[in-house]
């Protein structure tokens, strides 16, 4: 028997696709602004954020948070202190997270009561790439430890992102951490990409990184 | 490795499809993947292997047609490819570009289906 041809042409994301759209009206609806947040493992996501949700609170904003991780809520409890809701996704294995997630973890929130919601994304350089969460802006982030040519090793993470964050930069000379090479790997999978130096630690750059988020900058 | 959950969509995309159709039995798939998709073909096939198995797509062949990285170029006014990527820029006038045309793609494109005739055993598919 000779078999059949049936045409699909279809993008194997598609479901998630349709569902990160539907979030992204309901986020413009409720007025509520997206960042989310990718990196890999240890750049430093949840020190940065834990520092960007008090100084939001404290100049009157009315930020909210969802962390991702495969296991545990350690992170979340760690956001929390900073006196904002903050809720847990714990994704059991799964390497991402997926607009269905956030979906289901939105249940019962009151988004219209927030201006900003930043979703930590799970460490992962290379599947959070490919899953739209609906959000406004994706910002990426690459620590001094991590070395300059991170960037051309996982270029789908970068080219996606709208701003990179570089983290750690008080490390920066301990690490013989190269700026210029930095930048240049950056502009070779992502050209012209809004940079913003930072430390978490510190608090360098963290007048340039706030001063970003009050810009609300849309995604490509 | 979110292979798993790609291959898992797979086979959930051409059950959906074929829904409301007489028995049938899929014996090849064919799929676009980008080259900066951040897909590792050798893993999809492995768990494509394991979702397929009890499923109308179980033994079938899968085939993956990879999609080189393409880029807008400006001030060319063209769509140039990129046999190596990155860097992304295009390699007439060097200019770097972010805007990717093709390379990320996730996709299946079709499939080879032959219907299952009622009362006969299945031909298991050779290895």
């Amino acid at each position: 028997m000779t078999p059949r041809i049936v045409e699909l042409r279809q993008g194997l994301l598609k479901k998630n696709d349709q569902l990160a759209a539907a979030l992204r009206l309901r986020f413009q609806d409720a007025g509520v602004f997206v960042v989310n947040l990718v990196s890999s493992p240890g750049t430093g996501k949840t020190l940065l954020l834990e520092r960007t949700l008090s100084a939001l609170k404290a100049g009157g904003g009315r930020p909210a948070a969802l962390v991702g991780d495969l296991e545990t809520d350690r992170d979340a409890q760690r956001l929390a202190r900073a006196g904002v809701p903050v809720r847990q996704i714990q994704t059991h294995g799964i390497c991402h997270l997926d607009a269905d997630m956030i979906e289901r973890h939105l249940d019962g929130w009151d988004l219209a009561s927030h201006d900003l919601l930043f979703i930590e994304n799970v460490g992962n350089l290379v599947c959070t790439s490919s899953y739209d969460l609906g959000e406004s802006c994706r910002v990426a982030l690459l620590s001094v430890t991590e070395g300059e040519d991170k960037p051309l090793k996982y270029p789908g993470i970068y080219n996606s992102a709208d701003a990179v964050v570089i983290t750690k930069i008080d490390l920066a000379d301990v690490c013989e951490f190269d700026r210029d090479a930095a930048r240049a790997h950056l502009f070779d999978v992502r050209p012209g990409v809004r940079l913003i130096e930072t430390s978490a630690k510190t608090g360098q750059g963290f007048d340039d990184w706030l001063a970003f988020l009050e810009e609300r900058p849309q995604s490509r | 490795m979110h292979e798993l959950s790609i291959a898992e969509a797979l086979v959930q995309h051409v059950t959906e499809a074929m829904a409301g159709s007489a028995p049938y039995r899929v014996t090849r798939v064919r799929l676009r993947i980008g080259l900066l998709s951040g897909l590792a073909a050798d893993a999809l096939a492995f768990c494509f292997e394991v979702v397929t198995r009890d499923t109308p797509l179980e033994g079938s062949a899968l085939e993956i047609e990879s999609v080189p990285v393409a880029i807008r170029c400006d001030p060319c006014g063209q769509i140039v490819e990129l046999p190596e990527a990155p860097p992304l820029r295009c390699p007439r006038c060097n200019q770097a570009s972010a805007a990717i045309v093709r390379g990320k793609e996730l996709e299946v494109e079709s499939i080879d289906v032959e219907d299952e005739i009622q009362n006969m055993t299945r031909s298991e598919p050779a290895s």
